[in-house]
């Protein structure tokens, strides 16, 4: 069988994306290169990636109100459904890719043995979740939404409330870290790290929306965050005749 | 006139979204990803912890190496992705292509190739345990030098920085490969050249690779934009 030649991936709009020197997030002062990254076109190394499939969780993975709960019990703070899809820039749905979130407590306070903050452990939240995108890309996690937290930057610099989330998509190209915000934080103008992002509209991609007919009544209040990863090129027509 | 390939507009949108922008991994990194190391247990797996796994072909080798800063002190909260082929140059993904050597299309059962590996919160030093790479097809069928792919992310890193370690002790084919000859300071392409370290493996890991990363300064690994 004569496989189709893999085509490239969009290029990464690197004035889109936060550079590497952004001086008011004093960590990225020594932590990045002085040098231009070497452009690299795409071959078999970038256009691969690992792949996941259900073997590779559990079910409830995605379930951060009872992923570390004592049976019976339940994390203190705002119940949410976090929920979205993950598409190309092309709005295509990106099925079976693993998505993974991270984040602090109700209280701003991580469970990592690092850090230190005042704010108490919640002895039935972890903090992590895990799943895979079905068919259409969606995806979706039961957490709680968490607390704004004091960080060594400025003297006074405060995160606003965010969750971490990582996704892989379909080639090691399309690898992607970033953090979701929630709609209406007024700590998200002052952040050091959100304003690494120079364009304001870039900013705004990063803001989960409320997303009031989703919430559940009575049981929990649903946020939307869609997740766009890098887009590729059509199929060579002669590789692939029935095009995209 | 027949063109050779499908005008994009008739399929894709001119104004197409815009890829989700990077945020740094922040300090807490592990909480999400090696929650084993952040101190508590939660899944019943982590991922990543084994590349190549038991049925791989090749020799088996042992990386070490850490992460530095601008300052030259070593960065202890670093995250580390692995992408690499098997000893027979493929990928385990649908979209690989025949090996350099022709060979079979599909990789060992268990051979993952991808890992992610996390610095020692006191040291910075951090290794990898996997098979040493065959040689993969580049652009246009010209073999490139074995390497392994590097995603590296951290607090103060705002996008995951990509970057390649090619093996020392194979000086012909990285002499021929066309990703370490697009570099034009030559003295950088040695900045992806992992060491052969004599006489410290295990019975397991006999070969054991040196691979430092510098982030910047005057021995600034050479990061690509992929």
């Amino acid at each position: 069988m004569t496989r189709p030649k893999p085509t490239d991936y969009y290029a990464r709009d690197r004035r889109w994306h936060p550079p590497a020197y952004a001086p008011d997030y004093k960590t990225s002062v020594s932590r990045s290169p002085r040098l231009p990254l070497l452009s690299l076109e795409n071959t078999a190394s970038e256009i691969t990636g690992p792949t996941f499939g259900q073997n590779d969780i559990a079910v409830g993975d995605n379930d951060l109100l009872s992923n570390f709960a004592r049976p019976g019990e339940n994390p203190i703070g705002e119940r949410i459904l976090l929920h979205g899809r993950v598409l190309d820039e092309n709005a295509r749905p990106v099925p079976n890719t693993l998505v993974e979130i991270w984040q602090a407590n109700a209280s701003g306070r991580y469970r990592h043995k690092k850090d230190g903050y005042l704010g108490a452990l919640d002895p039935n939240f972890g903090g992590c979740g895990r799943t895979l995108t079905d068919e259409q890309g969606a995806y979706a996690f039961r957490t709680i939404k968490p607390g704004a937290y004091p960080w060594r930057n400025g003297l006074n610099d405060w995160r606003p409330a965010h969750i971490h989330v990582s996704v892989f998509g379909h080639a090691f190209a399309q690898r992607l870290i970033t953090q979701l915000y929630f709609e209406g934080d007024p700590l998200i103008a002052r952040c050091p790290i959100v304003n690494t992002i120079p364009d304001p509209a870039a900013v705004q991609q990063l803001i989960a929306r409320l997303d009031i007919n989703e919430t559940l009544p009575l049981d929990m209040i649903a946020y939307r965050f869609d997740i766009v990863l890098r887009g590729r090129r059509s199929t060579l027509f002669e590789n692939r005749m029935e095009g995209n | 006139m027949t063109l050779p390939y499908r005008p994009h507009f008739l399929q894709q949108s001119l104004t197409p979204l815009k890829e989700t922008p990077s945020q740094t991994a922040g300090p807490y990194v592990h909480i999400g990803l090696a929650p084993g190391d952040a101190g508590f247990q939660i899944y019943d797996t982590e991922l990543g912890q084994d590349i190549a796994g038991p049925n791989a072909a090749g020799d088996r080798i042992r990386v070490e190496g850490r992460v530095f800063d601008g300052t030259g002190a070593p960065v202890r909260d670093v995250l580390i992705e692995v992408w690499q082929a098997n000893a027979a140059g493929l990928y385990p993904h649908p979209e690989t292509p025949v090996g350099a050597d022709g060979g079979p299309e599909s990789t060992e059962n268990g051979f993952r190739g991808w890992g992610r590996v996390i610095s020692d919160f006191e040291s910075g030093s951090w290794s990898f345990d996997t098979i040493k790479p065959g040689r993969v097809a580049g652009r246009n069928g010209r073999p490139m030098a074995p390497h392994i792919n590097l995603w590296i992310v951290a607090r103060g890193i705002n996008v995951g920085l990509n970057t390649r370690l090619y093996f020392a002790d194979e000086p012909d084919a990285n002499a021929s490969d066309p990703v370490l000859n697009l570099i034009e300071q030559t003295d950088r392409r040695a900045t992806l050249l992992a060491q052969p370290v004599s006489g410290t493996g295990s019975a397991q890991n006999p070969r054991v690779y040196q691979f430092d990363i510098h982030l910047q300064g005057p021995d600034e690994t050479v990061f690509f934009d992929i």
